[in-house]
């Protein structure tokens, strides 16, 4: 059994030490963003990290995935341990770039496998699922608020505002629809007829603000994965624009032929990553994007080529100021004993001390401080050294 | 896990906020929108709401004459899988053969329309088949709204869409298109008011389920077609050979006990195997030993798992198709069963957060009738909780365009349109984004987006409608219980058709 030091040591590029052995100086909280954005990327429906993130180096990899080993051969590496899907084209550039790292073998703290639970306890930040009402991230703008002249703008870029970004915190949603416009005149009587109504009042002046905002933007719709990372970036790249953003992309539970279902979503990941960075322009300076999953998969592929419900996957995190090139993982191993529950990726790394430390480095937060607003009740401490200071 | 925690609940504080005076309901406007889709431009508001609402117990058509030809699924889908999967055999050989590789179906140019390049690259008689499934699936939408538009018991098809939600399936599976209008048709119409035990067995085993959530190629790791196969030893890498557990799960998680309704792993996996043998009709090479079953689905023993079974702490011997049948039926009468249910009625009739003693009552009714349906709708009509004044729901956008189309009286519209409706309102029937359904919860749809889109959705219906009368309409349609803020913008518009449109997006017809 090697130390958890010799496991790590395994990993290509510079190694996660310790948590806290990277840690930034305590800085005052809410110090101001400056212009700092952050886009959450939600993958809804359990993301296989595996295959996101192959770890081809493990001896126990062959075993379990057989078939869909092909598809990494050519495919860009991480050190000789783990290679990126091959239709992560762009994220893999980003990598290589130092631009972006990879988080491997990481979980949030649940630990059954119901996608609904683990979305729920991931867009919440409780420590079960339905324990808490409003999400991480509208904690995370409510945090920036506190104390700021007007608050931040947050904006899901969904037709729903999804559960990580409601709250107190004043946030807004849009997407390109079909609809023709309504008439300025229309717009203006709503107005009134919503002006005493305690809840659709303020929904209706952010609508109309982040309508205003997204003019022209001549889509229909977010199903062109391009376009829509071209459209959060339109939103987000500006000084008077959104500063925390959040987009979700469904078409991860890959229970059966996975490997031509995986290739579908992950091309559409990569496309909006890419046009969101070439999107952001100047601004991509002082962007991070992190991108997560409610859980892993099951390590063996099922009877129908597919994989089921697991515990732990990998996250990706991207932005001018990330400390990339990287994969930061404790690696567990593959072998039968070293699975979780005999069937998934063991979780080694938390997910939640990625995000909230993630957050606070690069929004300059307390993570401590951003640790206990977003995830109450965690142990496990806020990752350091993901973001330049 | 905490007790009994109420699943999808998710109100926000301040959606808690003491309401205005002005927003309250009287029992005619409650019968009319909490309970159904709202007033239909054709009747007038009921004199005795609750009777209003016991008729329809009565009244109700689970099979009408525009749903007639479609209660029997076409056994179209296992010739559509079966022409996919050739297809995809077909492509892996001209793959493997060319060095460029392919563009099929996937990652075409950004074009006007990208449905239609993509469909440019397939061949035709799959893309034929493709059609004829958009067609089909674009009837039967069209078919639903139009019996909930149309209907004198929209408490009951209200009903129907709830059932359909717990149940849902959705078209993102091939072949899935031919068989999610009939799964509601046939296995969630009969039952809303008959027994939940019929109801699970029918909507579980319909083809449209075991399509949507992988169980029609699941097969028993030690059923004679494995081992038979195993024997030969040509199997070919890439074709399905064994356990799939994602159906098994949803029955459990999401149908019956609930997510905290004490399952194991071991359960799941269990019936699973139970479920093995369970697949469509017309597919495989073993198509031909199927069995036809009641549910529309075919049932083949030759790759049904063999054995006894062991759920929740109870032994099932050996039974081939019955053995599921058997599973599902102790599971639709468990404890939990009646609480997961009793919890998502209640929020779906009283709101995010339902009162815990009406969720005891239904649970108790439940349990003390054996899942009877009727008793429960009989039991939400005598339920003080569902009768509050206050709006308990902000309206999902199905609901809302349901509403706003029986308001208006308008006729029938061209499937193509309402299609479009659906759409960018966000809640097309059976395509939900999970397999739990359409979130039952204000906060997942009154958002600022939602707002805009009705907003632009109301001014496109009125002005395609008349739009006399117009404030004599909301008072019909919201007897006793329209705002002053509304009432004063109703007066004050510019014309007709705008005070329409400011009447389908009013606070009034937004929340029930």
């Amino acid at each position: 059994m090697k130390t958890a030091l010799d496991r790590r040591s395994l990993l290509a590029g510079s190694l996660m030490l310790g948590a806290g052995s990277l840690a930034l100086p305590r800085l005052a909280f809410a110090q101001g963003t400056g212009s700092r954005n952050l886009l959450f990327v939600l993958l809804r429906g359990a993301a296989d990290g595996m295959a996101m993130l192959a770890p081809v180096g493990d001896p126990g990899l062959a075993a379990l995935r057989g078939a869909s080993l092909a598809d990494y051969e050519g495919a860009p590496r991480l050190g000789s341990f783990f290679a990126v899907h091959p239709a992560l084209a762009e994220v893999a550039a980003a990598t290589q770039s130092g631009e972006a790292l990879f988080v491997h073998a990481t979980a949030t703290v649940y630990r059954e496998r119901s996608h609904f639970d683990a979305q729920n306890l991931l867009e919440t930040g409780g420590t079960a699922p339905y324990s808490i009402k409003d999400g991480w991230l509208n904690r995370l703008a409510a945090l920036l608020n506190e104390g700021a002249p007007a608050p931040l703008r947050a904006l899901a870029i969904a037709q729903a505002v999804p559960l990580a970004l409601r709250g107190d915190a004043p946030v807004s949603n849009y997407a390109p629809s079909a609809l023709p416009a309504a008439s300025e005149d229309l717009l203006a009587r709503v107005s009134q007829l919503y002006a005493a109504d305690s809840e659709f009042g303020p929904l209706w002046a952010r609508a109309l603000e982040t309508k205003a905002m997204a003019q022209d933007d001549g889509l229909k719709n977010l199903r062109d994965a391009r376009a829509a990372g071209e459209l959060a970036a339109s939103l987000m790249r500006d000084a008077g624009g959104a500063r925390i953003g959040m987009i979700e992309l469904g078409g991860w539970d890959t229970h059966a032929n996975q490997r031509g279902a995986f290739a579908r979503s992950a091309r559409g990941l990569d496309a909006l990553l890419g046009a969101y960075k070439s999107g952001m322009g100047a601004a991509w300076a002082d962007t991070l994007v992190v991108v997560a999953t409610e859980f892993g998969r099951t390590a063996r592929l099922n009877g129908t080529v597919g994989t089921d419900h697991g515990t732990a996957s990998a996250a990706l995190v991207m932005g001018g100021r990330v400390r990339g090139g990287r994969v930061i993982a404790d690696w567990p191993g593959l072998a039968d004993r070293q699975l979780f529950e005999g069937r998934d990726l063991a979780p080694t790394t938390s997910l939640e001390s990625l995000l909230a430390g993630a957050a606070a480095e690069h929004m300059r937060l307390d993570p401590e401080l951003a640790m206990t607003r977003l995830f109450p009740g965690r142990s496990a401490v806020p990752l350091a050294g993901i973001v330049r200071s | 896990m905490p007790d009994a925690p109420l699943l999808f609940s998710g109100t926000l504080t301040h959606a808690c906020d003491p309401l205005p005076h002005e927003r309250r309901m009287s029992r005619p406007s409650i019968a009319l929108s909490r309970f159904g889709y709202g007033l239909s431009a054709h009747d007038s508001p009921p004199a005795d709401p609750r009777r209003y609402l016991l008729g329809q117990l009565d009244a109700y058509d689970p099979a009408p004459p525009a749903i007639a030809g479609r209660m029997r699924s076409r056994g179209e889908t296992g010739a559509m899988v079966e022409l996919v999967r050739s297809l995809r055999q077909d492509r892996r050989a001209a793959l493997a053969m060319a060095d460029t590789p392919s563009t099929m179906g996937a990652q075409s140019a950004p074009s006007e329309d990208p449905r239609a390049a993509a469909l440019e690259g397939l061949p035709p008689e799959y893309r034929s088949k493709l059609d004829e499934a958009r067609q089909v699936l674009l009837g039967d939408i069209s078919a639903r709204v139009g019996l909930a538009v149309s209907s004198p018991t929209p408490m009951i098809e209200r009903l129907v869409h709830f059932w359909s939600n717990h149940f849902s399936v959705s078209v993102g599976k091939v072949g899935t298109q031919f068989e999610v209008g009939p799964h509601e048709f046939t296995a969630i119409r009969p039952h809303v008011l008959g027994r939940f035990s019929d109801m699970l067995k029918a909507a579980v085993l319909h083809p449209a389920m075991l399509l949507y959530l992988d169980q029609f190629q699941s097969i028993g790791p030690n059923a004679p077609f494995t081992q038979r196969r195993g024997r030969r030893g040509g199997d070919q890498p890439e074709r399905p050979r064994g356990l799939n557990e994602n159906l098994a799960r949803e029955v459990l998680e999401l149908h019956t006990l609930g997510v905290d309704g004490g399952y194991s792993q071991s359960d799941v996996t269990e019936l699973a195997r139970a479920l093995t043998g369970w697949t469509v009709p017309g597919i495989g090479r073993v198509g031909r030993f199927a069995e036809d079953q009641p549910s529309g689905a075919a049932f083949v023993a030759l790759v049904h798992e063999p054995g006894a079974r062991r759920v929740l702490g109870r032994s099932y011997p050996a039974g081939q198709a019955g053995q599921a049948l058997t599973i599902l039926d102790d599971l639709a009468r468990h404890p939990a069963t009646a609480r997961h249910i009793a919890t998502k009625l209640a929020r779906h009739f009283a709101g995010d957060t339902p009162p815990p003693a009406l969720t005891a009552r239904l649970e108790a009714d439940f349990l003390r009738t054996g899942g009877d349906l009727a008793s429960l709708t009989r039991t939400l009509i005598d339920a003080p909780e569902v009768w509050t004044p206050e709006p308990v729901k902000f309206r999902a956008p199905f609901e809302w365009l349901i509403g706003a189309l029986r308001l208006t009286g308008v006729g029938k519209l061209p499937p193509q349109r309402i299609l479009g409706a659906l759409n960018e309102l966000g809640q097309m029937p059976w395509r939900a984004p999970s397999p739990a359904g359409y979130d039952d919860v204000a906060a997942s749809w009154a958002g600022p987006d939602a707002l805009v889109r009705r907003v632009e959705m109301a001014e496109r219906i009125a002005a395609n409608v008349p739009s006399d009368d117009v404030l004599a309409r909301a008072e019909a349609a919201f007897p006793g219980a329209l705002g002053d803020a509304t009432r004063t913008q109703l007066q004050r518009a510019e014309s007709g058709s705008q005070a329409l449109a400011l009447l389908l997006v009013s606070p009034e017809m937004m929340r029930r």
